[in-house]
């Protein structure tokens, strides 16, 4: 089937080059491509810049040394609010950052989708967001307003790695969750889309109400990954809730000596379907209570 | 008047916290936060009914969503407030947002990324700018502070200018400020407005017990003395019903070290 674009997950990462600018989808604790997370963790690659509404998808990538530069607007767990391997990295200054506004993020991934050198906006003016970074530039309106912009430059992707609820082979996906945040800007944004997904089904026939929850088109994607709890531990709605015991303990290992190494070896270099038994399998992803905001 | 002298600081913080929305119109009332979020829900089934308020999560509901879980209650959608929508929300400036920083300074900037001198390996690495530098040049803001003292009030500029404010060497020609609107800054010791000269900082009310001295020695500035410096009123009885009834699991009572009361003396 020439239009079969399903890999595994080690095929899809091994697509992914050193020095690489990737995209993570998803926010914060919510919806983070987790399984394709662990498998860049057990794959070689270095020095990737991370374009990234941050969660533990950051914390974790920091920890591993394998991010030269984040470029972000917030890194957190909403419950835990600090996110631990994210400050360690960022107060050691071991990484590089560009640091902007949530919406000029989005404006940034909107430029590079719609093949724009930049996009407008009044936000970042009269912030340190302008003094941190020095390669942002100001423009006038060519009307008679004459009002100064900060030109915000395209944020483009050499790769996003997306999450999704469902994905058929062609590439095809569906959301289901209350919230699509911004995954589709991301896939837009890149030059090679992996989705993960919970189901991949042969070919989808849907309904024209279930068709709606399709958030981008296929040729956009150029691998699709079977990944069931591919989000654990963030939050997958409607389906699971974000494993508040599994983050404790990533959040307390921060603290333990040798506590990253623990982790790894725990529930990383076991492989993802170990990871998934570990951590309780489909019972227990069925047993994670939505979050109540 | 007993059940008024047995509110707690956090519940008079909140009554203060909803004084924020009043008059406000129709726009999206968002405090973030435990005590925020209850004045805003105070401000709309008080007050201010015209007001928009989500469930914290991706929809508009028609009543405030009380706190933490929810047994049998419904939330009463009556729209939806995606992330892209809220984005859309604040450029078009249709929002008040009530969040607590990191250091505020004396223009109003506000600092929620990192702390400490050097931006490239700070201090503290906080959470990020988040949605500061647009909230702040969009729309109406407000800023809540649970520990008043002067590493929150800092004495110069903020380490990192995440949201702006009413100093104007950062405002060069062309900057449209004109939708800069800082109002309300809550704190366990007071509450302050931007009503001085060139949007100055004013101490407009102290909380029962506190001391404009003792406010003064906890900031990193000089203050000024509102003409008409009051008391903070305390909640009245049928305010505390309403705070109860939205936080019935008493997070309230988890923000501030030790829950105090409002009137000390009452302790």
């Amino acid at each position: 089937m020439a239009l079969n674009k399903q890999k595994s997950a080690a095929e899809a990462v091994a697509q992914l080059r050193d020095g690489m600018t990737v995209g993570i989808g998803g926010w914060g604790p919510r919806r983070k491509p987790m399984a394709l997370v662990r498998e860049i963790l057990r794959s070689p690659l270095k020095d990737i810049t991370v374009v990234s509404y941050g969660g533990p998808d950051v914390g974790m990538l920091c920890a591993a040394g394998k991010v030269k530069k984040l470029v972000f607007a917030f890194v957190t767990m909403d419950a835990i609010p600090l996110e631990p391997y994210y400050r360690k990295a960022r107060e050691s200054g071991a990484i590089a950052v560009e640091e902007y506004d949530e919406g000029m993020f989005e404006w940034g991934l909107r430029a590079a989708g719609m093949r724009m050198s930049f996009l407008p906006t009044r936000v970042g003016l009269a912030t340190d967001v302008l003094a941190k970074n020095p390669q942002l530039k100001t423009i006038a309106s060519p009307y008679a307003d004459g009002e100064v912009y900060v030109a915000m430059p395209a944020l483009k992707l050499d790769a996003a790695l997306i999450h999704v609820n469902e994905a058929d082979r062609l590439g095809n996906t569906l959301l289901r969750g209350h919230d699509v945040f911004f995954d589709a800007l991301y896939a837009r944004a890149a030059d090679h889309v992996i989705v993960s997904s919970e189901v991949v089904h042969e070919k989808f026939e849907l309904d024209a109400d279930t068709a709606k929850l399709n958030p981008f088109e296929r040729y956009l994607v150029h691998s699709v990954v079977h990944a069931p709890g591919g989000a654990h531990p963030t939050y997958l709605g409607p389906h699971y809730g974000w494993d508040m015991e599994h983050l404790k303990r990533y959040n307390a290992s921060a603290t333990e000596e040798g506590g990253w190494a623990k982790y790894v070896e725990e529930f990383v270099n076991v492989g993802e379907a170990a990871y998934q038994t570990q951590i309780g399998g489909a019972e227990k992803l069925a047993k994670l209570k939505l979050p109540v905001f | 008047m007993s059940e008024q002298l047995s509110a707690t600081l956090a519940e008079l913080m909140i009554v203060a916290a909803s004084e924020a929305w009043r008059d406000n119109g129709e726009l999206l009332a968002s405090g973030i936060t435990t005590i925020p979020r209850l004045g805003a829900s105070l401000a709309k089934l008080t007050h201010s009914p015209e007001l928009l308020m989500t469930d914290s999560e991706s929809y508009l509901v028609s009543e405030p969503v009380p706190l933490g879980p929810r047994g049998d209650y419904r939330p009463k959608y009556e729209g939806y407030m995606s992330f892209e929508r809220v984005f859309e929300c604040v450029w078009g400036g249709k929002r008040h947002a009530m969040i607590g920083p990191t250091q505020i300074d004396r223009w109003g900037q506000t600092n929620l990324s990192a702390v400490g001198p050097d931006y490239a390996k700070p201090k503290s690495a906080v959470l990020g700018v988040r949605g500061l530098p647009g909230n702040s040049i969009c729309h109406i803001n407000s800023l809540f502070v649970p520990n008043h003292g002067p590493r929150v009030f800092v004495a110069g500029e903020v380490d990192m200018v995440s949201g702006v404010g009413y100093k104007p060497e950062r405002w060069l020609p062309g900057m449209k400020q004109d939708y800069v609107d800082l109002r309300l800054i809550v704190t366990d010791l007071c509450v302050l407005d931007f009503g001085g000269p060139e949007h100055a900082i004013r101490v407009k009310s102290l909380h029962p017990g506190v001391s404009f001295e003792q406010v003064q020695a906890a900031t990193g500035f000089p203050l000024l003395k509102a003409e008409n410096l009051s008391e903070t009123p305390l909640p009245t009885a049928e305010q505390l019903a309403i705070i109860r009834k939205l936080d019935p699991h008493n997070l309230r009572g988890m923000v501030l070290k030790g829950d105090p009361p409002a009137v000390k003396a009452a302790a």
